[in-house]
């Protein structure tokens, strides 16, 4: 999780020997930050955000926490608030805390705490009992081990070679895209019918051979401005329309 | 004990998951779950009244065996089974958001812990504390995480309704609200992270 292990795990801060923080004992920047109001005696609902923030940014600068993203973005937030904490008050009535946020997330994350603790004396109470020890599946048993002799070998040897089948062999003959044709055929279907989806253009049964060549002429047709290329949304049919400002040719 | 009783100590002894009433009235046939219920007093009176080492506890939704709490040291001591491995700070944050909030996406989760969740989130997962229980409908669809009847195991809970209630707890979520605070924003986590 958060919190670099290569840090050091205790460390004096800010010229005050009595005040000494375990780098382990934090699981986040709300832990942390709780932590530094207890050791200043503040209570949740009055932070001095100012205060509050030189200390933090402190502590992760020490601890070396200010690799860590969450313990950062806390640190931003705190700052922000102390912008917003030397603002001056304009009318008192609708003038909202801009702390209450954070003392809201606090006590909250204090309460997860709360909760914490109650799991764990209950999981201690029930690491008290113990079921009947869970015997796990035995493992597979390994082969027998391997007894044959040379002519069972050899058979075996005979049968794996009759079972291979003669070798058919392929051959590979490229097959060059006719862009060519697919352009002649585009612009044939074109001619009779002005508008025609991408289906169509493609002709019955295509192969893939046939479906990148008629591609790739309808793209150097658009290019040239022969055609028209439509889609009325996103993933629908292409529609292909041929650009009526050029005569046929 | 009756012969009911004696089946159900016996299925209870073979195996190594509390076991609903429902599934233990599947040994017989001809037994009601209100015969299951009446069995399992039974066996767990004998279990106290002949001061037997073991007793019968309710457990996730089940019934097990488990053996007496004043047991565990000399049995820990003389390491003839595994005590059940402790969680980390951050799983039993990351179970005490999701135990109280489920179903729960994991925004939520990281905006109450302030901390990013996905590694644990999937240690739980893999441990079998947690499982998805469904898609929020909010953008993007996020996965909703729930506790599982291993998490009550664990924490020798019979259901979740064992979880202290939190006016109960010390620290009641209850923010001292200024008089101009909106309603929405402590009913609901913004999920703007």
């Amino acid at each position: 999780m958060t919190g670099p292990a290569s840090a050091p795990t205790t460390t004096a801060l800010g010229g005050d020997p009595g005040f000494v923080v375990e780098l382990e004992a934090f699981s986040g920047p709300l832990d942390l930050l709780l932590h530094l109001l207890k050791e200043e005696q503040i209570e949740i609902g009055d932070i001095p955000i100012a205060r509050i923030a030189e200390q933090f940014l402190r502590v992760i600068h020490a601890l070396g926490l200010n690799q860590a993203a969450d313990y950062l973005e806390m640190a931003g937030r705190l700052l922000r608030l102390k912008a917003q904490m030397l603002l001056p008050r304009t009318g008192d009535d609708d003038w909202e805390d801009p702390r209450h946020e954070l003392v809201r997330r606090l006590l909250e994350y204090q309460q997860i705490k709360e909760i914490v603790r109650w799991f764990e004396r209950a999981h201690e109470r029930r690491s008290q009992q113990y079921a009947r020890g869970y015997l796990p599946p035995p493992p597979a048993l390994p082969e027998p081990p391997l007894t044959l002799d040379i002519l069972a070998l050899l058979q075996a040897v005979e049968r794996v070679i009759a079972g291979i089948p003669d070798p058919v062999l392929h051959r590979v003959v490229p097959r060059a895209l006719d862009v060519e044709g697919a352009t002649r055929r585009v612009l044939e279907l074109l001619d009779q019918q002005g508008e025609i989806g991408w289906l169509q253009a493609l002709g019955p049964r295509p192969t893939i051979v046939e479906v990148l060549s008629t591609f790739l002429a309808l793209l150097e047709l658009a290019k040239h401005g022969r055609l028209n290329l439509f889609q009325s949304a996103p993933f629908t049919p292409m529609v292909i329309r041929r650009d009526p400002t050029r005569p046929a040719d | 004990m009756t012969p009911l009783a004696q089946l159900i100590e016996a299925a209870l002894w073979s195996a190594s998951r509390p076991l609903t009433v429902e599934e233990l009235q599947t040994l017989d046939a001809e037994a009601s779950l209100a015969d299951v219920r009446t069995a399992l007093d039974q066996l767990r009176e004998h279990y106290d009244f002949d001061q037997h080492s073991v007793e019968l506890v309710e457990l996730a939704g089940g019934y097990q065996v488990l053996t007496r709490a004043h047991f565990a040291q000399a049995i820990e001591a003389a390491q003839f089974t595994q005590r059940i491995p402790k969680l980390t700070g951050a799983a039993l944050e990351t179970l005490a958001v999701i135990s109280y909030r489920q179903p729960v996406g994991r925004a939520e989760i990281e905006e109450i812990r302030g901390v990013n969740a996905g590694g644990v989130l999937r240690a739980l997962q893999e441990r079998g504390l947690i499982e998805v229980v469904g898609r929020s409908e909010a953008l993007g669809r996020p996965l909703l995480y729930g506790t599982t009847p291993y998490f009550l195991e664990l924490l020798g809970l019979k259901d979740l309704s064992d979880l202290p209630r939190t006016e109960e707890l010390a620290v009641a979520l209850q923010p001292p609200k200024p008089p101009d605070l909106d309603a929405d924003s402590a009913a609901s986590v913004p999920a703007d992270r």
